[in-house]
């Protein structure tokens, strides 16, 4: 009797292993191998000159060497990690205040869903398209510079596409208006999940709502605000499509706007395989350390 | 003592200065995330002899105009929406049945591997597929599968972000006793899945499966590097070629209304569903 029903156990938990074939066929065949074969090109010197295919010839970690001395990639880190801390510390500033006037009762504001509405749509838009409608009403002739003219009575339009500063805040303004949304519900989220009684106890002891938000508030949300500033910045080493579109590719003025991404995507179509591999697997090896972080914070919580 | 010092101006306010303080920072953030989508809307109703007189606060009347223009111009918009609506749909529907079917396979059964499997989709949650976008690419064109659908739809089958969401809503609203009573019943476990489990993830799937779809339809870089023929180009990749080709040659009416025809959808559909959107973030994101 009690053999059988063991039999059958067994036979229930095979149903395991047959519901994730599908997830474990397609991640081996559609990340894994992908991943492999990118390290594996790495090693290889393998580009297009001209109408003339280089290689491939396995040439060792030259890719690496090459990439990490030329100082494009320097370059390139500084110019995304410039524009993601333009961008997230504004970013954080407004989603902590924001999540805390939401989530603090006495305040009761009205229009709550409807703010909250507003502050997420900007998340689903189309980046691509995003970026296009800000290249142009930001372009010489746009409506942004005849409004500054009409009212502001500039003389000449300001050329936003060519000054690295106003191009950098572009994209960081436009990133913060995407993100700060997504940051604001996920900070609430914490914050509602804190224990009221602490709120009453600290109000009962004539806590000021700053002193309750500096004292309780805050180190309370440490685990999250952790975790929402490393899958941001895992995020901001993606950033691609805004700058990309802004820019037309070109990371202009002056490269200053170029992002890893875009450099990898520049060696994707100029099919420069061994570069672009090296490039791969030291954005693989920065966010998977990133990942790591997110991972150990994640499972400490619980 | 010293921390208090710090919050002296803030000290005296009352309720209700703070009540309007967050109104009025409210109100000014609402502005600065719904004015460009206004100007977009104007500037798609004007012509570009209109435009090129400068802003305004009005609408005019050219919007279906630009519309048609849009639509007969040399740039595919109709087959690229076309294209997008596929892609994404499928998307969705794939990757919300099979990550609910995956987290189930974790949360409902035991076995040897569970434990492993579990900690390998958390570790891999967040490694970006550009990473891995080298590799894709020339699997794709050794599988001959450029300018087709299927590299961008069948992959979302395997989502780890779509999984743990999945995961996380079984472990609250799926309780193990009703598969067992399925299985007493006679219910074989494919069956069970299909018929018990599906319908009672239905706002997990909900969400997820707007979440799926509003990516994939936004998504560029991977299109980008796999869709080549103008028939099969998706709007994002349209919106790249409108920004790449020579800008002052466009009628300027038109260029907006591209625009808009790629953002304006999403908005309405999101204005329908931001009740439910807003929640699954939040629940989503409690646990992180």
């Amino acid at each position: 009797m009690k053999q059988a029903r063991k039999g059958k156990v067994v036979r229930y938990n095979k149903w395991g292993y047959i519901f994730l074939i599908p997830f474990v066929v397609v991640y081996l065949m559609f990340s894994l191998i992908p991943l492999i074969s990118t390290v594996y090109n790495s090693f290889f010197e393998n580009y297009r000159s001209g109408l003339t295919q280089v290689g491939p010839h396995f040439v060792g970690f030259e890719n690496f060497k090459t990439i990490l001395t030329n100082g494009d990639l320097l370059t390139y880190t500084k110019n995304t990690l410039i524009m993601w801390i333009m961008g997230f510390i504004p970013q954080i500033i407004l989603s902590l205040l924001l999540g805390s006037w939401f989530s603090d009762p006495s305040l009761r504001l009205k229009g709550q869903r409807f703010f909250k509405t507003v502050i997420y749509l900007p998340n689903l838009i189309m980046a691509s398209a995003f970026s296009m409608l800000f290249f142009t009403l930001f372009s010489d002739g746009g409506p942004i510079n005849s409004m500054l003219m009409q009212y502001f009575g500039m003389a000449a339009p300001f050329k936003f596409m060519s000054n690295v500063w106003s191009v950098r805040s572009l994209v960081a303004f436009m990133n913060m208006i995407m993100w700060f949304g997504n940051t604001t519900i996920l900070l609430m989220a914490g914050m509602m999940g804190i224990d009221t009684s602490l709120f009453e106890a600290a109000q009962v002891d004539g806590a000021t709502a700053t002193q309750v938000f500096w004292q309780i508030t805050l180190p309370l949300l440490r685990p999250i605000l952790v975790y929402v500033m490393i899958t941001s910045l895992i995020g901001g080493l993606q950033m691609f499509d805004v700058p990309q579109i802004l820019t037309n590719g070109t990371g202009d003025p002056m490269r200053s706007s170029m992002t890893l991404i875009m450099y990898l995507n520049k060696h994707l179509y100029s099919k420069n395989y061994g570069m672009g591999g090296a490039l791969s697997v030291f954005l693989f090896i920065i966010t998977g350390v990133l990942s790591l972080i997110v991972y150990r914070f994640s499972n400490k919580k619980e | 003592m010293r921390a208090s010092s710090a919050q002296d101006p803030n000290k005296g306010l009352g309720i209700k200065a703070r009540r309007a303080l967050s109104y009025i920072v409210l109100a000014i953030v609402s502005f600065l995330c719904l004015f460009w989508f206004y100007v977009l809307f104007i500037n798609a109703t004007r012509s570009n002899a209109e435009l090129t007189r400068g802003f305004t606060l009005v609408p005019s009347k050219n919007l279906i105009k630009n519309l048609t223009n849009v639509m007969t111009g040399t740039q595919p918009v109709l087959t690229g929406l076309i294209n997008s609506l596929i892609i994404a749909g499928c998307s969705a529907a794939l990757s919300t049945y099979f990550s609910t079917m995956t987290a189930y396979a974790i949360h409902a059964y035991d076995f040897k591997i569970k434990k492993f499997m579990f900690t390998f989709i958390l570790m891999v949650m967040m490694i970006p597929t550009q990473v891995t976008a080298l590799g894709f690419i020339q699997l794709v064109s050794k599988m001959k599968l450029e300018d087709s659908f299927i590299p961008l739809i069948v992959p979302t089958i395997a989502a780890p972000v779509t999984f743990f969401y999945m995961k996380q809503y079984m472990e609250s609203n799926l309780p193990l006793s009703l598969l067992e009573a399925a299985r007493i019943d006679g219910s074989g476990e494919f069956r069970t899945f299909n018929t018990i489990v599906l319908p009672l993830m239905k706002p997990a799937i909900a969400v997820q499966a707007i979440f799926t779809f509003v990516s994939s339809w936004n998504n560029y870089f991977t299109p980008a590097l796999i869709l080549h023929a103008d028939k099969k180009k998706t709007l994002p990749i349209l919106i790249a070629q409108l920004r790449s080709a020579d800008f002052l040659k466009f009628d300027m009416g038109q260029v907006y209304a591209m625009i808009a025809f790629s953002i304006f959808p999403v908005i309405v559909v999101y204005l329908f569903l931001s009740k439910f959107i807003v929640q699954g973030v939040a629940l989503g994101g409690v646990k992180g």
